[in-house]
């Protein structure tokens, strides 16, 4: 009977504290079957490249609305391939302008929602993108 | 009663010989929806009559406009006396930028400053903090220290516009540095008004920028209540809040139940810790809603939120002052309501907010600009963010007469309706043991987060229409110009960082700083000390270090 | 570090600190993947340091910022900290919010903390026995303390406490009817009780209460009564950190009553027997039942229950003949 969860983490990197959009994308995430781990607002890259590693998850989503996306997305990008652990796909959401997002392309952010993307838009992009992780 | 007995009963006939045609009309042609609700997923009738509001009191529940309960509004000439306050809320990138786009506005006709501080200085943290990376100037002004504010207010007569600030956490801290500028301008502090929106439960329920635990919070803002209310007297000390519970997607009663009672945990607070009667500081209070896209709602909820006001101020707290009873409010169009998607539409949303927001009585008006789904808005979309007001205010003369509305069996039916679902709220807070209980229990955030979610399948199903997102949609984008900050910005504030630190009298910091401490250790007003601090060039940060120390650090409990 | 990583087995890599990997057979074990097994069982020899807490009350009770508090503690005297956290899986969609690690994220990049979420997935899931073997690898990999916390509403939640040298059993006032919501023989298990926000309203009722129950017990086991303490002024750090101080001593106190008494052998026995037979009933009944999914036989013999065709014992009986040969 095994059965396998995806475990993925959805995360507030940088200093605003509007989580509206993470919680209910949390709560979509337990809906479709993950395993959610949620960190909170306020949290640097290296607390979400360290507790990502700690939960060993199959996906990190960061939801940044402080304007500093540019700066923090790529950062956890960077921080994981640090650490051995650049396997693990990165998206990213919130306030982002359009100009902004072939940047945060290029600096190995997988996938880029904005406001008023469909939860199951995210959720079939997951479907298709993402697998839990191999036995060891 | 509001109606005679002969009116009800004609009416009863009237209205079933009505249903009887509408069942008719309907079986044959049905209508566009099964279930018609509020945006807030509250439920709306097809029509109502006197019947619907049989029960409700003319005098003691309606009124006159500035007769309590107030629900027609707190000023006997409304709007014939004086328009509310056109105030556009701005800040961005240096004080030097704010100071210029603030000079811009009064030029253009605003009446009244606010500001937007960056998320450093929100939070408490300087520039140079590490957690500032990437945050310097971004979506507000960036203030370190006492050097940038005067940068901030430079040229502007402080005894002459009042200002409003956008900060929670360290309110004391920015409030110093307005009273140090405004002493060094020569203006006492009686002469100088504005607000701080100092208030820090709806972070803790709502909007997350916090820093320290909920009761020094609270203690803190006692502070400023009492500090207010013997030197600073034109000053309004908190600005409660239900703009962010909104925001975070609440419902209506929701935002109006919470706020309120918020309000009422403030009250209590500095009466008890303080032991001051609330005349001598109730009129100094004042609140800030979120003028959200259901236009009747709103209104109910505005008119709703004065009476309940009025009634807890006079019965539950025994003030004895009007003022004291009278809730006065700003609004903000809700930014939660704007799109990204065909940004143009926005302009249209956010001039239907703001004329509900006049038509409920609000004493000043921030309307977003249509670019603000990015953050900080370009001159031009703030321009005609403005003139939204202005035209409401002074071309469509929907303010000749006071509370249009009131006596409309639909607006008064869902006034009450907005009282009744806030007073269910207020209670069950009351059982819980108060706000600060409530809280730590996560129930307003979890009734929130409820909320949030069930709009989001709403809109996602299609069962509430979102133009351009889910209904209308357009495959070509519709770009519109977006303000860019300058990575040059956070250059420049380090530098004077820098150099404010290089040049200071270190000793007279620490002396000043060990001075705070032993206040908050001894549970002193902190706010003379906190001026004191300021002026001998402490940043915000350290100050803030000396609250963490003592106080403890508050970080997001996540609840789910 | 002296061997280059691929000569190295899971196991070594896990004891070399490798916390990623540890987490993947974690997941791995959850997953009741028999290769988990495999890596357990050469870390076993590396087993047995640790001390465990078990950490367990009503949702609301605090047990994630107690947590988040003991974890300075034991860092603060050098010791290493494993956690591991389980959260409720939702018996709707399978899926789980493992939100408590956000109360302890200021540990997060202190090498020395390790914090691993886990969810119950209901009835089926084997909790217990994942977190067994999840203690097992925490414990080889050189943690100091290990923390567990759980619900203490669910009979998986109560049976991971038989991990725990000490089972602390956080309560609040104000909650209501917190005692009573409690999964009964918790209250039995506890080594400690917590009335956590004891500066609220109905502390010292609570705390009137928890004495009476225990005055009820005529003898207590090891002569440990079980003591209650209070946590209050979170708002002030220096006394909260004061009393966390003072549980953590009384923590520390009940694991040296149990080496003196000998208890800590009983409990080791009783947790090694459970381990036992959970590993038992999963290698002997996991392959049987896997086969009999796979063959499509399990529904037909479900249906014939189900239509009154046969009983469940008589086809279970049938079965041990054919597969215990």
């Amino acid at each position: 009977m095994a059965q396998k969860n995806l475990r993925v983490m959805v995360a507030k990197p940088g200093l605003d504290g509007h989580d509206r959009g993470a919680r209910v994308l949390a709560r979509s995430f337990r809906d479709a079957g993950y395993e959610v781990i949620y960190t909170g607002c306020h949290q640097t890259p290296e607390q979400i490249v360290e507790a990502a590693l700690q939960e060993d998850v199959d996906l990190i989503g960061l939801s940044c609305l402080s304007g500093a996306h540019k700066h923090l997305f790529p950062r956890v990008v960077r921080l994981l391939d640090e650490r051995g652990a650049g396997d693990i796909p990165v998206i990213g959401g919130g306030i982002i302008p359009d100009k902004d997002i072939s940047y945060l392309y290029e600096q190995g952010i997988r996938e880029v929602f904005t406001p008023g993307t469909h939860i199951q838009t995210i959720i079939d992009w997951i479907e298709g993108n993402v697998t839990p992780r191999e036995a060891l | 009663m509001y109606f005679s007995k002969e009116l009800l009963d004609s009416c009863s006939s009237l209205r079933k010989k009505w249903e009887d045609e509408v069942r008719r009309v309907v079986e044959k042609h049905g209508e566009r929806d099964k279930r018609f609700t509020t945006v807030s997923d509250h439920p709306v009738k097809r029509t109502y009559d006197p019947l619907d509001i049989q029960d409700t009191d003319f005098e003691n529940d309606i009124g006159y406009p500035g007769v309590y309960p107030y629900t027609r509004g707190i000023h006997s000439t409304g709007y014939r006396g004086r328009l509310w306050t056109y105030r556009m809320f701005s800040g961005m990138g240096t004080a030097r930028d704010t100071n210029e786009r603030w000079h811009m506005l009064l030029k253009q006709g605003q009446t009244g400053l606010s500001t937007a501080f960056d998320f450093p200085t929100l939070m408490g943290y300087d520039s140079d903090d590490p957690h500032a990376e990437g945050e310097c100037g971004r979506c507000g002004v960036a203030i370190d220290t006492l050097e940038d504010f005067k940068i901030l207010v430079d040229n502007i007569p402080l005894d002459q516009v009042t200002t409003s600030m956008t900060i929670n956490p360290p309110a004391t801290v920015m409030w110093a540095m307005y009273c140090a500028c405004a002493q060094e301008q020569g203006v006492p502090l009686d002469r100088i008004g504005g607000t701080i929106q100092n208030d820090m439960l709806k972070e803790f329920i709502a909007q997350k920028t916090f820093m320290l635990p909920p009761e020094p919070s609270i203690k803190l803002i006692s502070d400023t209540v009492e500090f207010g209310a013997r030197h600073v007297p034109k000053w309004n000390t908190i600005s409660i809040s239900g703009y962010h519970i909104r925001e975070a997607g609440s419902t209506a009663a929701q935002e109006l139940a919470f706020t309120l009672r918020d309000g009422m945990a403030y009250v209590e607070d500095v009466m008890e810790r303080k032991g001051m009667h609330p005349d001598e500081f109730a009129p100094r209070l004042s609140f800030f809603f979120n003028s959200h896209i259901d236009f009747f709602e709103e209104i109910a909820k505005m008119r709703a939120a004065r009476r309940i006001w009025a009634n807890v101020m006079r019965e539950r707290y025994k003030a004895e002052d009007p003022r004291s009873w009278w809730l006065r409010f700003h609004t903000q169009t809700a930014g939660c309501s704007l799109t990204a998607q065909q940004p143009y539409n926005n302009v249209v949303r956010t001039a239907t907010e703001a004329l509900a927001a006049v038509l409920g009585g609000t004493q000043s008006l921030h309307t977003n600009s249509l670019d603000e789904v990015y953050c900080l808005p370009t001159d031009h979309s703030v321009q005609i963010a403005l003139r939204t007001q202005q035209i409401i205010g002074e071309e469509t003369g929907v303010d000749n007469t006071v509370d249009p509305l009131g006596g409309s069996y639909f607006v008064e039916k869902l006034t009450n309706e907005m009282e009744e679902a806030a007073w269910e709220y207020i209670e069950k807070i009351d059982e819980m043991g108060g706000m600060l209980a409530a809280i730590d229990r996560g129930y307003p955030q979890m009734e929130i987060a409820d909320a949030a979610f069930r709009y989001q399948h709403q809109v996602e199903s299609g069962e509430k229409t979102l133009v351009g997102v889910n209904k209308y949609v357009t495959e070509e984008a519709e770009e519109c110009p977006l303000l860019d900050i300058d990575e040059e910005v956070e250059r420049s504030q380090l530098e004077r960082l820098r150099g404010v630190r290089a040049s200071r009298e270190e000793r007279a910091v620490k002396k000043c700083l060990d001075e705070l401490r032993t206040a908050c250790r001894k549970g002193d007003n902190v706010m003379p000390h906190c001026i004191e601090a300021v002026r001998n060039q402490a940043t915000e940060q350290e100050i803030c270090d000396v609250y963490r120390e003592v106080y403890g650090e508050y970080r997001d409990p996540g609840l789910f | 570090m002296h061997k280059d990583q691929t000569d190295m087995s899971t196991a070594e890599r896990i004891r070399g600190g490798d916390i990623r990997l540890a987490s993947r057979l974690i997941r791995n074990l959850e997953d009741k993947n028999p290769r988990a097994r495999e890596v357990v069982k050469e870390l076993f020899p590396w087993t047995g340091r640790a001390r465990v807490l078990g950490l367990t009350g009503a949702p609301g009770a605090g047990k994630s910022t107690i947590t988040d508090h003991l974890i300075s503690s034991y860092r603060a005297t050098g010791h290493t900290v494993g956690v591991l956290a389980v959260d409720p899986t939702s018996p709707f969609s399978g899926g789980a919010i493992l939100g408590d690690r956000v109360r302890m994220q200021k540990h997060a990049e202190d090498k020395g903390v390790f914090i691993r979420s886990l969810a119950t997935r209901g009835a089926l899931g084997g909790l217990a026995a994942a977190v067994d073997d999840a203690v097992h690898v925490l414990d080889a990999m050189g943690m100091d303390r290990i923390i567990l916390e759980t619900v203490g509403t669910g009979q998986s939640e109560v049976d991971v406490m038989n991990n725990a040298h000490t089972v602390l059993l956080a309560l609040t006032p104000g909650l209501g009817d917190e005692v009573q919501t409690l999964k009964a023989g918790i209250m039995e298990i506890a080594d400690l009780f917590l009335i956590n926000k004891a500066d609220q309203k109905g502390a010292s009722k609570l705390y009137q209460e928890l004495m009476r129950m225990l005055n009820m017990v005529s003898e207590h086991h090891s002569g440990w009564r079980p003591p209650v303490l209070m946590l209050r002024d979170i708002a002030h750090p220096e006394d909260f950190a004061q009393q966390v101080e003072e549980l953590r001593a009384k923590i520390d106190e009940h694991y040296q009553v149990l080496v003196d008494t000998e208890v800590l052998a009983q409990r080791e026995y009783r947790k090694a027997r459970l381990q036992f037979l959970n590993s038992l009933r999963t290698s002997l009944l996991d392959p049987v039942v896997h086969e009999l999914e796979e063959s499509g036989e399990l529904k037909d013999i479900v249906q014939r229950i189900a239509d009154k065709r046969s009983d469940p014992h008589t086809l279970a009986d049938e079965l041990r003949s054919r597969f215990l040969r």
